[in-house]
């Protein structure tokens, strides 16, 4: 069950791009509180700024304005090398297009984070392997991802994810390139990661019936701004 | 990210371009290999230069004189004592001044120049002719290289070693007069004691001893043995055996005491007190940089030094000079080849900015990122080093077999014209990591400073 203590706190966020002479105000003066254990569905159209947020939240980006407090710290204030170590030690990303490197094998994406976090490689290889077994892909950890299918693929994104043990899950339209079927397959992956890790998950989607059938709480946006927010019932969860 | 990790990623990323970072480590190679060539090729002649020029013991000599000589080279000129001051008496260059010479730190060999005429008989016919005394160090030098028969035997040994000119006046086959005898005919000095002066039998003898400073010039013959013929003179110049007909082991010469000009001038100088004194000593050191030092302790001791370091040191920069120029033209290449490697990095970078992204995303710190380009860089800059040297050595190896073959057909004997010390190889291989690195520097802090959303949105 979702805590009541804010993990992530987004306090009045804004999030300006420039375009030549015009100022584009993708998230504009946004406030959100996101507790532990939560999984929130951000929702919206296209340029609605879900995925600028997310992308904010996830360290990947710095706010025009505002601060974005995680774990207490204010991720407005880290500099680079912090903000890396964030997004190594509290975050892991899923992505639409998976973003699995073509020219490693399954296992070796998986591994990326742990080289990037210096582990040492005996604990890398065990914890390789329970990754994948989590998603049900340990025995095609010797393939490249052009030998796998999409849904494998994305679950093999997620193994790389969760292989630092994060606190905060981000998944960018995790289900945006795959059919109904596996995208609903990948969902199911999520929850159930949520519900036996504790996690708290944070997906950006525009497809409002998946989101209301896994997600706790749905956050929706428009031109930049969060127009409305509520729980999900506890019973209308799939 | 841990050395280990890096260096299995950036060999990752090499290998799988393989086409493109092996034609761009070839250039690389290409560019070290010119410039090895070029050193090589500069680093051959001098040493072979230095070689010969070290052979003709002119460079690693010093030549020392007492200053009581005539003005010669070295010399600093009559001595000007201020007024009502005595006058310095210049010290004589006698046993004692080549022990304290001996004793100079670096100084391997202090030997007199004994040069005297003689007598040779040969054959029952007699050949007036002039010998010198060689040391043994000169056993090494290229007046002896071409020697028929050999050097001689020990320092002490009693053979002769003849000119070729003069050992054909004594047979048409100068070849053929190893092995066989000749007799010397020469004036020997001898210092006599007060007990020999004693021991002549009339006053007359006695007071004319006395009156001579106690020497005396002896008539005797020495027989020797022929073991060598040299085509030329050793060592023309200062300080060498010019003008040599025949030598002999200068301890072998020492031991004849032969009488020379200096002894004369001994006796009307020294008005006879029988220490023979040297008209010149020459002073062998360890190695040419030593020489300078040797001079200076030398002229302190208030002698006479010269060297001829100076015309070495003239050539020494000349040689600085050609390796500059040469290593320029070798570098030329080594910079189109970092160009090649600027290309190929960026290229990568373009290919690779949604892998950049991901690394971003995942955790990856701007100094991972460049790390990585900079160690895709280093190792082509490796890669290229190695094949490179072992390139340019293979060149240096062909221009040194092309020459051979000329010499001999010119029948000239055959000379390495091309060298690569170990540290002109190693110069070779850092110099390629580092151009490669300076080259990776731009496209790796550009790959590092790329945003990571930008980057993951890239297709």
């Amino acid at each position: 069950m979702p805590s009541t203590q804010p993990l992530i706190h987004v306090d009045h966020v804004s999030r300006d791009y420039r375009l030549g002479e015009t100022v584009i105000r993708a998230v504009n003066d946004l406030s959100l509180e996101i507790s532990s254990g939560e999984f929130l569905a951000l929702l919206g159209s296209s340029g609605s700024g879900k995925s600028t947020l997310l992308n904010l939240m996830a360290g990947l980006d710095r706010p025009t304005s505002g601060a974005i407090h995680v774990q207490e710290k204010n991720l407005a204030a880290l500099d680079s090398p912090g903000l890396a170590r964030y997004r190594r030690e509290t975050v892991g990303m899923v992505f639409q297009s998976f973003n699995l490197l073509p020219r490693m094998t399954l296992e070796e994406n998986v591994e990326l984070p742990l080289r990037l976090a210096e582990i040492d490689r005996s604990e890398r290889s065990r914890r390789v392997a329970q990754a994948l077994d989590r998603v049900r892909l340990g025995a095609r950890s010797k393939h490249r991802p052009s030998e796998l299918s999409g849904g494998e693929q994305q679950r093999g994104a997620l193994a790389r994810a969760l292989v630092n043990q994060p606190a905060i899950l981000f998944a960018d339209e995790p289900t945006g390139n795959l059919d109904s079927t596996t995208g609903e397959q990948i969902l199911l992956l999520l929850r159930e990661i949520q519900d036996t890790l504790g996690m708290t998950i944070i997906m950006v989607t525009h497809e409002r019936p998946l989101a209301e059938r896994f997600a706790n709480r749905i956050a929706i946006l428009s031109d930049g701004k969060l127009v409305d927010h509520f729980a999900i019932q506890t019973g209308a969860r799939a | 990210m841990k050395l280990r990790d890096l260096t299995e990623l950036a060999a990752r990323n090499l290998r799988e371009a393989i086409l493109r970072n092996s034609l761009t480590t070839l250039g690389v190679a290409v560019g070290v290999a010119s410039l090895v060539a070029m050193l090589s090729l500069g680093v051959g002649l001098q040493t072979l230069a230095s070689d010969r020029l070290t052979k003709s013991g002119l460079f690693d000599a010093v030549f020392v004189s007492s200053r009581r000589e005539f003005r010669g080279p070295g010399s600093e000129g009559p001595r000007k004592t201020p007024a009502g001051q005595p006058k310095e008496t210049p010290k004589p260059l006698d046993e004692d001044a080549r022990k304290n010479f001996a004793a100079l730190p670096n100084v391997v060999d202090v030997y007199p120049q004994i040069r005297f005429f003689t007598d040779v008989r040969f054959d029952n016919n007699t050949y007036p002719t002039n010998v010198l005394g060689v040391p043994e160090s000169s056993r090494s030098m290229s007046g002896f290289s071409g020697i028929i028969g050999h050097y001689f035997s020990s320092p002490t040994a009693e053979e002769a070693i003849l000119q070729q000119d003069f050992a054909k006046d004594l047979s048409p086959q100068p070849a053929s007069l190893v092995g066989k005898e000749i007799t010397l005919r020469y004036a020997e000095r001898r210092t006599l004691s007060s007990d020999e002066i004693a021991k002549e039998k009339d006053i007359d003898a006695q007071l004319d001893a006395m009156m001579s400073g106690g020497i005396s010039i002896v008539s005797r013959e020495k027989k020797l043995r022929i073991v060598g013929v040299i085509e030329s003179d050793p060592s023309a110049g200062i300080g060498g055996f010019g003008g040599g007909r025949v030598f002999l082991p200068i301890r072998v010469a020492e031991q004849l005491h032969p009488a020379q000009a200096n002894d004369v001038q001994d006796f009307v100088r020294g008005g006879g007190n029988g220490k023979p004194t040297y008209a010149a000593l020459t002073i062998r050191v360890q190695n040419p940089k030593n020489v300078l030092q040797v001079e200076d302790a030398i002229k302190k001791q208030g002698f006479n030094a010269f060297s001829l370091l100076d015309a070495a040191r003239s050539l020494r920069l000349v040689f600085t000079v050609f390796d500059l120029f040469l290593g320029r033209f070798g570098s030329l290449a080594l910079t189109v080849a970092s160009l090649g490697i600027i290309n190929t990095l960026v290229m990568a970078i373009l290919e690779r900015r949604r892998e950049i992204g991901v690394l971003k995303a995942l955790g990856a710190t701007d100094a991972d990122v460049k790390n990585l380009f900079f160690a895709e860089a280093g190792a082509m800059g490796l890669v290229g080093g190695l094949f490179g040297v072992t390139l340019g050595w293979l060149i240096g190896q062909a221009l040194t077999w092309g020459t051979t073959i000329y010499l001999r057909r010119q029948d000239l004997p055959s000379v390495r014209i091309s060298y690569v010390p170990w540290w002109l190889a190693a110069s070779a291989i850092l110099f390629a990591i580092i151009v490669s690195l300076v080259a990776g520097l731009y496209p790796a802090t550009g790959a590092a400073k790329l945003n990571p959303v930008e980057a993951l949105r890239y297709e």
